[in-house]
Order: structure tokens, then C-alpha cells, then sequence
């Protein structure tokens, strides 16, 4: 029997492109799952930055990995802004696997975006809050450039968009 | 005008000051004058570009060619940006204070439009309005930052303000269908949305020790709504299109 459950399962093998330990679920990108008959499956996803060059990118990994699995029919992929994307619908894993990517991960904002949220990013390296933002712009639109005053490191974070 | 060309025309001006100003922040990629700052711009840059795709994507809906034709096949006087955006980058004062002036205007034109009775419309607002306020927050740090520097960075900062000023109230220059869009409330119209950015950015310059230019001064300049460009614009597009131009299937 094929489920919303399972499929949602299945997507959480399919990795976000920029931060690989992260999967597109985890990410909270993914706001749709329609099983259909003949178990088509219509998979709907938010795009995190309207400027993200792996928007197409994430599209095809959906398709290519669902279209790996016999028992599906066919599969589409469709990006919608009907949910908005926010950093607060990353799951508590997410967090951990942003963690793990060497990013601080973003704080909780209630689309409440500040100066003041972004000071003070918790150190991925040493968890201390002695940090200070150097830039909220960084390599990628979803990463902002930060400094560690306690272990004298620079680190990137994860940034929360509201 | 019927609502769906009133639509249209809004649509068209917000893209195209969106894919201009896009390419102009791109400009300081790789010439930032530190390496934040250039990040900075080339990800305004990104955010721009991507955020204009969108808005073609919508009109490509109501029945307008592809975004990429749309963006790559028309030349100046088809093109619906203010003058304020396709302006050079000149020296990074100008350049910053433009942006002070554009980013407000857009921040309060996607918060307004975030509530728009066009559901298209209102679901990408939402997302740009997100995005943007980063673009407000790095404005108004640096204008903030320089306008209280020293003699220098303040009179750089006023003269550019001085300078830009007129081109920046350009940006509200009525559409032909306004009443169209507020009755059907699909958008507030210039005259609001002006008024909001004016009770928002005065006191950011007030507390940058920099002075609006005087009532009297004021002289927008309209005209980019409707085709009428600075001669900056066509180099720029030319420059935008080449590779395009020269292969309009190329693939990258």
C-alpha cells in the first residue's frame, strides 16, 4: 500500500544539493504529497530562496529517485509559493544535520527578522553565544558570515528567513 | 483599462526594476570593496534576478511570452524599469544609497502587495518580503554606518543622496489604470506606497545625519514606466543579452 507516509519516507533520502546532510523534507520543502490512481504520485515543493539555482535541480532528484521505485506510476514534480517557505518549518533533524554540515543552524524568528536575532548565533564549533555577524550575505543566499570571539573561528550560519 | 492590462502593467514594471537593478548589483561582483560586500551584492544580485523570473512566470500565465524572451528580446524603449535602476553603479556611495532608496520602496511594495486580491501575486509577495528585508537591513547598516562616519563619508553619502533623489521618487510614477488597481484591490497605488516609503526611510536618514533634499527641489523623474530611458539603459541590456543574442539557444 502505497502512503503519503511512505513517500514522505522515501523523499527523506534525497538530500538538499547545497548542504547534503540534510534531506529536502527535513528542510521543510516539501508541502505536498498527493498519492493518485494507478499510484501516480504529485510531489509539491516550496522553493526556499526565489533565486535558488537548485530549484530544477531538486525537482529532478524527486522525480529521478521516486522514479527509481517500481510500484510508483508516474511521478510530478511541481514548485508552488502557496506555502511560504520559512527557516521554522526546518525539523529539529534538520537542525542537527545543518549541525553537522559545519553551520550554525538558523534561530527560531516567527518571521520576526532582526540585527539582533542574527548577533549572537550560537558557535557550531564551541557553542558559545560570544559571536558576532560579519556579513548576513555569504556564499550561498542561505548562509550568513559569522565569527567565533571564544575559539577565534569563523563559521557560517545557516540564516533564518522569516 | 480592464484589470488584467492594469495587472500586466504592474507586473512588467516590478520585473523589469527587478531583472535592471539585478544586473547593475551584479556589476560589483568580483569589485567589492571588501570581500563582504562583494558577496553581498552578488547575492542582491541573485535574490533580483530570481525574484524577476517569477514575476515574467506570471505574466507568461496571463498569456505573455517565456521569461527568458521576455527579458532577453526587448530593448529599451519596451523595457517598464525606473530610471533610478538602470542608473551606473558609480562609486560605492552612490551605489549604496540607491540601493537604500530602491530596497525600502520594494520592501514596502511586496509588504502591501503581500495582502493583494491577485493570489499569484500575493503568494510570491510573500516570499520576496522575506528576502528583502535582508536587503533593507544591509542598507540601512551601511548608510547608517557612513552618514555618521566622518566629513567624508557623510558629504559622499549627501551628495549621492542629492543626486539620486528625484530619480528615486521616479519610482512612483503613476500607472495609467491606479483606480483599477486599488478598487480592485490588487495593489495600494504609487501615491500610497510613496507616501509609506517616505514615513519610513526620513527618519533613517535623520538618525544618518543625512537631509532629504527640500520640497521645493522635489522634481521626479518620470518617464522608465513608459519607455522613456537614460542612455544608459540600451548599453546595458545590449551587454545583458550578447550571449543570448548570439546564440538564443545556448544552454548554462
Amino acid at each position: 500500500m502505497i502512503t503519503e507516509e511512505y513517500i514522505r519516507e522515501e523523499l527523506k533520502k534525497v538530500p538538499d544539493p547545497e548542504i547534503p546532510t540534510i534531506s529536502i523534507v527535513d528542510l521543510g520543502i516539501v508541502t505536498g504529497i498527493d498519492v493518485l490512481e494507478n499510484h501516480n504520485i504529485h510531489v509539491t515543493l516550496t522553493p526556499t530562496f526565489a533565486g535558488c539555482p537548485a530549484l530544477r535541480l531538486m525537482e529532478d532528484m524527486v522525480k529521478e529517485h521516486l522514479g527509481g521505485i517500481q510500484e510508483l506510476g508516474t511521478i510530478t514534480v511541481e514548485t508552488s509559493f502557496a506555502t511560504t517557505w520559512t527557516t521554522d518549518l526546518i525539523s529539529p533533524e534538520g537542525h542537527e544535520a545543518i549541525k553537522k554540515h559545519g553551520l550554525a543552524p538558523p534561530k527560531r524568528n516567527c518571521s520576526n527578522i532582526t540585527m539582533e536575532l542574527l548577533e549572537a548565533t550560537p558557535c557550531p564549533y564551541c557553542d558559545s553565544d560570544n559571536t558576532k555577524m560579519k556579513s548576513p550575505f555569504g556564499p550561498t543566499l542561505c548562509r550568513s558570515l559569522h565569527y567565533c570571539n571564544n575559539c577565534k573561528q569563523a563559521f557560517e550560519g545557516f540564516k533564518p528567513v522569516g | 483599462m480592464d484589470s488584467i492590462a492594469a495587472l500586466k502593467e504592474l507586473l512588467y514594471k516590478i520585473a523589469d526594476d527587478q531583472l535592471i537593478i539585478g544586473h547593475r548589483n551584479s556589476e560589483w561582483t568580483g569589485l567589492g570593496p571588501i570581500l563582504e560586500e562583494d558577496i553581498a551584492f552578488s547575492s542582491m544580485a541573485q535574490d533580483k534576478l530570481g525574484q524577476s523570473e517569477h514575476i515574467y512566470n506570471l505574466l507568461n500565465q496571463l498569456g505573455e511570452a517565456d521569461a527568458d524572451t521576455v527579458a532577453f528580446t526587448r530593448n529599451a524603449p519596451q523595457f517598464h524599469c525606473s530610471q533610478l535602476a538602470e542608473l551606473p553603479i558609480g562609486g560605492y556611495d552612490f551605489s549604496l544609497i540607491r540601493h537604500f532608496l530602491f530596497d525600502f520602496a520594494e520592501y514596502l511594495r511586496f509588504e502591501a502587495l503581500k495582502t493583494s486580491a491577485y493570489q499569484p501575486l500575493a503568494q510570491v509577495a510573500k516570499k520576496f518580503f522575506g528576502e528583502i528585508k535582508y536587503h533593507t537591513m544591509h542598507a540601512n547598516t551601511w548608510v547608517h554606518q557612513l552618514g555618521k562616519g566622518n566629513e567624508e563619508s557623510n558629504s559622499k553619502m549627501q551628495e549621492s543622496l542629492n543626486y539620486a533623489w528625484n530619480y528615486a521618487l521616479g519610482m512612483f510614477e503613476p500607472g495609467p489604470a491606479e483606480d483599477v488597481l486599488i478598487k480592485e484591490n490588487i495593489f495600494i497605488g504609487e501615491k500610497a506606497l510613496q507616501d509609506q516609503w517616505l514615513a519610513v526611510i526620513t527618519p533613517l536618514l535623520e538618525n544618518s545625519e543625512l537631509t532629504i533634499p527640500a520640497k521645493a527641489d522635489w522634481a521626479p523623474i518620470y518617464g522608465g514606466r513608459t519607455g522613456t530611458h537614460t542612455e544608459y539603459l540600451q548599453p546595458l541590456l545590449s551587454e545583458m543579452t550578447e550571449v543570448y543574442t548570439i546564440d538564443p539557444s545556448a544552454d548554462w
